[in-house]
C-alpha cells in the first residue's frame, strides 16, 4: 500500500498544483485579455514567449531557471536581497517554475475564450453605462467561463504531470520538493515496482477523469 | 462658458484613415427622427459611433442639448458609459450569458433611480416583448432579438437614441414586424432618435430630418421633404426617388373606399385605410408615379390632378430621364419624365403644369 512517503508526495503535488493554478489564473487573465484584444506589434513576441514551455524540453527550462535563480544568477541576487533567500530546491522555487512551465496551458484557453467575445458585445455594455472594468467583470468574465474551466483543468493537470522541471529546480527533497512524478521515478530506481504501479495507475486514472470532466462539462461546438 | 441650452446636436468630426476620409459638420434638431442616409462606406455609421463615443475622431466637437460631450481642443471626451444615450446595433448584440430579463436589467441597474424616466414595464410594453422575458437570446428570432435590443436601449432612459441600421439584418417580414414599434417610439416618447439607414423605405416611413452622406461628406441636411425634393443633389434613391408628405385626412368617400389626404395647398385621393377624418397620415409619392401635362386630362383614370409650377429641372441617372421639381400649393413634388417630354412640353422653371399622380402610398 501507499506509505507515508507516497502520501507526502501526493499531498505536496496537490498543494503545488492548486497554488500554481491559482497564481496562473491571476497572472493569466490580464495576459490573455491583452493578447486577445491588442493590435500591438508586441503581440507576436508575447505570444511566442508564453508558448515557449510547450516546445522546450522541460530540462532546458529547468536548467535556465536554476542558473537564473541560483545564488549568482540575476534573479537569485534579487530574491536574496529581498530577503526571500535562494529559491532553487525549495517549494517556492517549485511553484515559480511550475507557474512558468504551465503558463501557456492557462493563457491559451483564456485567450481563445476572450477572442470569441464579439467587440460589439463589449461596446453594447459600454452604451448601457458599464465602465470598462464593469464590462470586464459583468460581461467578459461570465462569457469566458468555459475557457476558465479548461484553463483550470489543464493548468492543474499539467502541473501535476511535470517531471523534468521539478527535477532540475526542485531536486528530490521529501516533503519539500518530492512530488508524485519524482516519487515514481525513485520507486523504479529502487526496483519497487509495486509502489511505482500504485502511484502510476493513480496518475493514469486521475488524468483520464480530469479530461473526461473537461470534455463533459465543456463540449466543443455547443457554445459558439 | 455660455453654452446655449437649446435642444439639438451640433457636431464636427474629421477622420483620416487609409482609403476613407470623414469630414462632417452638422446641426441636427433635438426632436424627432433624424436619418443619416447614404451608401455603405459613406461614413454614416462612423458618425453615429462618434456621437456614442465608441469612436474618437481626434479634434472633434460634439454638443448635445447644449452639453459638451467632446471638445478635444479643451481635452474633453466623455467616455461612452457616461453619455446618456441608448444604442441599438445592427445585429442586436445581446448578452448571450443573460436571459432577456437580464439583458433588459443590465443597463437599468446602472442608471441612478432619480435619472430613470422610463419604466422597464413601459419599454417591455412598447416593444411587445413581455412573453420573452425568460428566454435566452440564442432562442429568439432575429426580429425578437432586435425588439429586445431596442427595449434594452430604452431602459436606460436615454436622452438620445442612436440606431445603427436596426433593420438591415432582417428579412422583409421581420422588418414589417419591427417598423410599427419604431414608429411608436417617436410617437409616444419624446426622445430624439439618430437613425442610420441605407434603405429609402425606412427614410420615407421614419424620418423627420434627413442627412445625406456620401464618401464621408454631408451633401444634404434638412427637413425630410425639402431634402427629398432637392433634385439638384445626387441623392441616390434610384427607383425610390420621390417625396413624402405629412397630410391630414380631410374626407372619406366610403362607397368607393377612398379618402382625401389634405396637405398645405392641395389634396390627394388615396385608398381608404380606415383612418378617420382629422387623423394625420404620412404619404409617399414616388417620382416615377408622377407625370406632367400642359392641359388638364379630365378624361383620365387618374384621380389626382393638381396644378403646380415647375421650380427645378435636373438630369436623372439614366440619360433618357429627367427629374422635375413641381410645387403644388406649398408642397414640392418630384416627377420623373423623359427628356424628350421635357423638350416636347417645352418645360422650364416657372412654367405652370398639371401634375398627375398615379399612385400614392400610405406610410403607416
Amino acid at each position: 500500500m501507499l506509505d507515508s512517503a507516497d502520501l507526502a508526495a501526493i499531498g505536496l503535488t496537490l498543494q503545488l498544483a492548486t497554488l500554481t493554478t491559482a497564481i496562473l489564473l491571476v497572472i493569466g487573465t490580464p495576459v490573455a485579455w491583452w493578447l486577445a484584444r491588442t493590435r500591438s506589434l508586441w503581440k507576436g513576441v508575447v505570444s511566442a514567449l508564453v508558448a515557449m514551455p510547450i516546445v522546450l524540453p522541460p530540462t532546458v527550462l529547468g536548467f535556465y531557471l536554476l542558473v537564473a535563480l541560483g545564488p549568482n544568477g540575476p534573479l537569485g541576487v534579487i530574491t536574496h536581497s529581498l530577503g526571500l533567500g535562494i529559491l532553487p530546491f525549495t517549494f517556492a522555487g517549485l511553484v515559480l517554475a511550475s507557474t512558468i512551465y504551465s503558463l501557456p496551458f492557462v493563457v491559451q484557453p483564456l485567450q481563445n475564450a476572450f477572442e470569441a467575445i464579439a467587440e460589439q458585445t463589449l461596446e453594447a455594455a459600454g452604451t448601457l453605462r458599464a465602465s470598462p472594468w464593469d464590462t470586464f467583470f459583468s460581461v467578459a468574465l461570465p462569457m469566458a467561463r468555459p475557457g476558465y474551466l479548461t484553463a483550470c483543468v489543464l493548468g492543474f493537470a499539467h502541473t501535476i504531470g511535470e517531471f523534468g522541471v521539478v527535477l532540475m529546480i526542485g531536486g528530490n527533497i521529501p516533503g519539500q520538493t518530492r512530488v508524485v512524478s519524482v516519487q515514481i521515478y525513485d520507486h523504479v530506481e529502487a526496483m519497487e515496482f509495486g509502489h511505482a504501479h500504485l502511484l502510476s495507475a493513480g496518475m493514469l486514472i486521475f488524468a483520464f477523469f480530469v479530461l473526461l470532466l473537461l470534455y463533459t462539462l465543456n463540449p466543443t461546438g455547443r457554445r459558439s | 462658458m455660455n453654452q446655449p441650452r437649446e435642444p439639438g446636436i451640433r457636431l464636427v468630426f474629421r477622420l483620416d484613415r487609409p482609403g476613407f476620409r470623414l469630414d462632417v459638420r452638422l446641426e441636427l434638431p433635438g426632436h424627432g427622427v433624424t436619418v443619416l442616409f447614404g451608401p455603405s462606406g459613406s461614413g454614416k455609421t462612423t458618425v453615429l459611433r462618434a456621437v456614442a463615443g465608441l469612436e474618437h475622431p481626434p479634434g472633434g466637437k460634439l454638443h448635445v442639448h447644449g452639453v459638451c460631450w467632446q471638445d478635444d481642443a479643451k481635452g474633453l471626451f466623455l467616455p461612452v458609459h457616461q453619455r446618456p444615450i441608448g444604442y441599438v446595433f445592427q445585429d442586436a448584440a445581446l448578452f448571450p450569458h443573460l436571459d432577456v430579463r437580464g439583458n433588459l436589467r443590465f443597463g437599468l441597474r446602472r442608471v441612478p433611480r432619480d435619472k430613470r424616466r422610463l419604466s422597464l414595464e413601459r419599454a417591455i410594453d412598447l416593444l411587445g416583448i413581455a412573453p420573452l422575458m425568460a428566454r435566452r437570446p440564442d432562442t429568439l428570432s432575429g426580429g425578437e432579438r432586435q425588439r429586445v435590443a431596442i427595449a434594452r436601449a430604452l431602459a436606460v432612459s436615454p436622452e438620445l437614441l442612436l440606431m445603427d441600421e436596426p433593420l438591415a439584418a432582417l428579412d422583409l417580414p421581420r422588418k414589417r414586424e419591427i417598423l410599427p414599434f419604431l414608429e411608436r417610439l417617436h410617437a409616444e416618447l419624446a426622445i430624439p432618435i439618430l437613425y442610420v439607414s441605407h434603405a429609402p423605405d425606412e427614410v420615407a416611413r421614419l424620418a423627420h430630418h434627413l442627412v445625406v452622406l456620401e464618401a464621408g461628406q454631408v451633401i444634404a441636411s434638412g427637413p425630410l421633404n425639402e431634402t427629398l425634393a432637392r433634385i439638384d443633389l445626387p441623392v441616390r434613391l434610384g427607383e425610390e426617388a420621390g417625396v413624402v408628405l405629412e397630410t391630414v385626412i380631410g374626407a372619406r368617400d366610403l362607397p368607393w373606399h377612398l379618402c382625401r389626404a389634405d396637405f398645405p395647398g392641395g389634396a390627394l385621393w388615396i385608398r381608404d385605410h380606415g383612418l378617420s377624418v382629422g387623423q394625420s397620415a404620412r404619404v409617399r409619392v414616388l417620382a416615377r408615379d408622377v407625370s406632367l401635362a400642359l392641359e388638364p386630362q379630365r378624361q383620365s383614370s387618374i384621380l389626382n390632378l393638381l396644378s403646380g409650377r415647375v421650380t427645378a429641372l435636373a438630369d436623372d441617372i439614366h440619360p433618357a430621364h429627367a427629374l422635375a421639381r413641381v410645387v403644388v400649393g406649398e408642397v414640392p413634388f418630384v416627377a420623373r419624365i423623359t427628356r424628350r417630354s421635357v423638350a416636347a412640353l417645352d418645360l422650364a422653371v416657372g412654367k405652370t403644369v398639371w401634375v398627375q399622380v398615379k399612385s400614392v402610398a400610405l406610410m403607416e
